[in-house]
């Protein structure tokens, strides 16, 4: 694998995992519980949408075959998406979602505190830029993962179920493969072993806090970030993302 | 039980150097929330640099009927303004 594949692809990653959960969080615009947490949520599936537009964008400048941003996300099928497993799965209730939500934060503002150290100017404008925004949005998940996880008796109930459910999907975040071992030869991405000790960190305050228990398995889900094998979940998120550009493709408003 | 969030009162200051204004209020849990909260709700458009927040039921409103009492007397107080002073040209705009 070139280097220039091998970035290629790490841009994918990066751009699908908040491409793939920014939409998932925008299914709740006008669902949610109360009025405030629907704004906030809509607030941050724009702000990681904002942040794919930067990824996908550098994405397909580094591809060099043309393609924008916009063909990226909306032209791609199931098998091209290289976003982890934990972000494409369903929302299922409030506290699932803040469950999901809170483990990727956690992840993804080590993962981007690495990257504003890139050697690539690109690359680390985006991260620094992006950084700003995911801080809040771990500050608000695992502030409201505390509270529904030390609150009543259900939503405790419900926020073990959705972290014992979600679980599964954490390793895949931290398994190196060829892609994040010549990135990080690159000195681009992270050491993950080391970052999976910070995550580790942050996780078992918030969980501890929380008053929930951490799974005794380490038993990880694969197949998201290298496109072998998607949850059958994606395909049918990206029926509902994709659909007007496939039904009148080059639509613009 | 009670099943609703209280409710806070927000004020939000737009830049630095002017006093915080009150913008609206919203439903939170407890304070740390309601400051997240306006922050999403009031700031997304960057309308601030601080937030206040503050329990509306910490707040000691005065009553609309008793505007009379309240507030009628200083209509007829005129002596009160000080607008019967000679301001000497020297003094310029004040």
């Amino acid at each position: 694998m070139t280097d220039q594949t091998a970035l290629f692809e790490f841009l994918l990653r990066l751009g699908d995992n908040t491409l793939v959960l920014g939409h998932r969080v925008s299914e709740w615009c006008g669902h949610a519980p109360v009025l405030e947490e629907d704004i906030a949520l809509a607030n941050i599936a724009l702000d990681l949408i904002g942040q794919t537009q930067m990824w996908l964008g550098l994405a397909g400048e580094v591809e060099g075959a043309g393609r924008s941003a916009d063909d990226l996300a909306m032209l791609r099928d199931v098998w091209d998406f290289r976003n982890l497993l934990l972000v494409e799965q369903p929302n299922g209730d409030f506290g699932q979602t803040l469950m999901r939500q809170c483990l990727f934060d956690a992840f993804h503002v080590e993962l981007l505190t690495d990257l504003t150290h890139a050697p690539d100017d690109r690359i680390a404008a985006i991260a620094a830029k992006a950084l700003k925004e995911v801080t809040y949005h771990l500050d608000r998940s695992s502030e409201t993962v505390i509270g529904l996880g030390d609150g009543t008796e259900e939503s405790h109930r419900r926020m073990q179920t959705a972290l014992d459910l979600l679980w599964p999907y954490v390793g895949e975040m931290f398994t190196a493969d060829t892609v994040d071992d010549a990135m990080h030869t690159a000195g681009i991405g992270p050491d993950l072993t080391a970052l999976r000790s910070r995550f580790d960190t942050r996780i078992d305050a918030i969980l501890a806090e929380a008053t929930l228990t951490k799974p005794d398995s380490i038993y990880a889900q694969s197949g998201g970030k290298t496109g072998f094998r998607h949850s059958e979940h994606l395909g049918h998120m990206l029926t509902q993302m994709q659909w007007l550009q496939r039904a009148y493709p080059g639509a613009t408003w | 039980m009670k099943h609703e969030w209280p409710l806070w009162e927000v004020f939000i200051r737009g830049q630095h150097g002017l006093n915080h204004r009150h913008v609206g209020s919203l439903h939170a849990p407890d304070a740390e929330m309601a400051l997240k909260n306006a922050r999403d709700v009031y700031t997304r458009r960057n309308e601030g640099v601080s937030i206040w927040v503050v329990e509306a039921a910490h707040i000691t409103a005065s009553s609309p009927s008793d505007k009379g009492p309240l507030y009628e007397p200083s209509e007829s107080k005129v002596y009160r303004h000080p607008t019967f002073f000679d301001i000497p040209d020297e003094a310029g705009h004040m």
